[in-house]
């Protein structure tokens, strides 16, 4: 036994699920706004700049927790092939949260929309109208925004494979249910 | 404790269960995108429908493709203030920045071939919050809806004649459009048409209160009527060239009058007029001071997107403004992607 917690903090548990529901929702929501031309248009596309905003604010105070708060540890029989991949896995889901909401506020810079955000709070430009690096910015926001859909379907796999076939408590750290105290990770 | 790693007989079942959400969770996704709904209006069917058989006009916009960029101010009288908290209403005077421009999808049409002339605009608040809006010369728009402007565009691009009589016959309110196509006067100059908003939207004022708007343009040049075929002699862009000369030798102004709807009035369907008699409130002035040809004007960056509103200003029931705002957004993508084919011609800007 380490001093490692079994589980994340309460606080880096709320934040997983809080940001899991609005990731999700943003991920729907995106692809439906933009094949639509339905008056939904206009609020879905409202909460698409709003959320994202939001989510890049909580991401950041989800990065620090993460940082000043250990992880708790993969089971010790988890083969290596896999730990790896758990690893990227995260980095990369850390990865989708900063750079996605950066990539669409600055798509919207470098065409020239303002970007006002639910009540009217408007975020300053801070960068110029430029075709070239709108058209970079908004393929670079589709295409990686498809490919965040697929990992997080890739995540919610591998968390069932750990909750349901392995059960090896790594779904019980960040788990939203109170856990037993048996269900811990096996060391 | 369980042996980690070797699967349990119900681990089959658990296996189903994950492939089940994964399987589900990507369908509801493909469904979200409209991939499995090729029925579904999208931008992308609209521009589609708006797609000439010659091609797209690559680095142009998907509609009114040709324009010409000017520069101005919008002077404020005040009165705009009881309906609206809109700063731009506050007396004062507005940059504004702006495009003439052809209901065409064709950057090189000949300006007498084209019926429908419009304005875009961007009135700018001294806190930098923008207004912009896109309005068009006829007095009521052509159909009701978002989906019959997009069966209009599909029938008109037909060779079958019975194609746009089997359209009118479905949208019976096209004929106001047709008829006003066929007889209104036309004149030789941007200067001396009206722009009207066509679609109305709700302003707020101060305490609240909300009333249903729609707005026009109105020119202080006098219209002069002149027949299309007086207009077929002139060159190929005698409407860009009168404009410039006008504004190089004086000022051109619009009074935006602003027409304020009763109870009942249909605000949702652009296609049918408000009787006459509705309040009009002036609020203001629109001077074109500044001409400047749109490919290295400062029109060319700006999407007239009618749904960029200010405080004060928003969207009514109209389904226009949030359609108009979805192809606009596409339309901008598309030609910023290429702009290759459609150069700067300036210095050294990248």
């Amino acid at each position: 036994m380490t001093d490692a917690p079994h589980r994340f903090a309460p606080i880096q548990r709320l934040l997983h699920w809080l940001m899991a529901f609005c990731i999700v929702a943003m991920l729907f929501i995106g692809v439906g706004m933009v094949s639509t031309v339905a008056p939904k248009y206009l609020p879905l596309i409202l909460i698409h700049k709003t959320l994202g905003v939001a989510l890049l604010i909580l991401v950041l105070v989800r990065l620090a927790l993460r940082l000043r708060l250990s992880a708790p540890p993969l089971p010790v029989d988890l083969p290596p092939a896999i730990k790896l991949g758990a690893r990227l896995s995260h980095l990369l889901l850390y990865g989708f949260m900063i750079v996605m909401p950066l990539l669409g506020l600055g798509m919207l810079w470098a065409a020239a929309y303002p970007v006002v955000l639910f009540g009217g709070i408007e975020i300053p430009a801070l960068l110029p109208q430029s075709d070239r690096a709108h058209t970079l910015l908004w393929n670079a926001h589709v295409y990686l925004g498809l490919a965040f859909f697929a990992l997080v379907l890739l995540h919610v796999a591998a968390a069932l494979f750990h909750a349901l076939v392995r059960r090896d408590g790594v779904f019980a750290t960040i788990s939203p249910l109170p856990q037993e105290e048996r269900v811990k990770p096996a060391e | 404790m369980k042996l980690p790693g070797r699967p349990e007989r119900s681990s089959l079942g658990a296996l189903i269960l994950i492939a089940a959400v994964l399987g589900c969770s990507a369908a509801a996704f493909a469904f979200t995108a409209g991939w499995l709904s090729p029925a579904r209006l999208t931008p992308d069917r609209m521009i589609a429908a708006l797609t000439p058989p010659s091609g797209p006009p690559l680095g142009h916009r998907r509609n009114h493709a040709k324009g010409i960029c000017f520069t101005g101010t919008f002077e404020a009288n005040g009165n705009g203030v009881e309906l609206s908290r809109a700063k731009m209403f506050v007396q004062g005077s507005y940059p504004a920045l702006g495009r003439f421009n052809l209901g065409t999808a064709d950057p090189n049409a000949v300006d007498a071939t084209v019926r429908v002339r419009g304005l875009g605009l961007q009135i700018s608040a001294a806190d930098g919050e923008a207004w912009r809006m896109a309005m068009i010369n006829p007095p009521i728009f052509a159909v009701s809806t978002p989906d019959a402007f997009h069966d209009l565009l599909v029938a008109a691009g037909k060779k079958d004649p019975e194609a746009m009589a089997a359209f009118s016959r479905a949208n019976p309110e096209f004929a106001a459009f047709a008829a006003w196509a066929k007889s209104a006067p036309w004149t030789a100059s941007y200067a001396e048409e009206p722009y009207n908003s066509l679609n109305s939207f709700v302003f707020t004022n101060a305490k609240g209160d909300e009333h249903a708007v729609r707005w026009s343009l109105v020119p202080a040049a006098t219209p002069v009527p002149i027949t299309q075929a007086e207009l077929d002699k002139r060159g190929p862009d005698f409407l860009e060239q009168d404009i410039t000369d006008r504004v190089r030798s004086a000022p051109q102004r619009w009074t935006m009058v602003t027409t304020v709807a009763n109870p009942g009035d249909p605000t949702a369907d652009p296609s049918r007029a408000w009787p006459e008699s509705r309040r009009k409130v002036q609020v203001g002035t629109l001077v074109v001071q500044r001409i400047e040809p749109e490919r290295d004007g400062p029109c060319r960056d700006i999407n007239f997107d009618p749904t960029v509103l200010p405080q004060g200003v928003r969207v009514s029931d109209d389904p226009f403004p949030a359609a108009r705002s979805s192809v606009y957004r596409k339309s901008y993508d598309l030609r910023a992607s290429e702009a290759a084919d459609y150069p700067r011609s300036g210095a050294a800007k990248p």
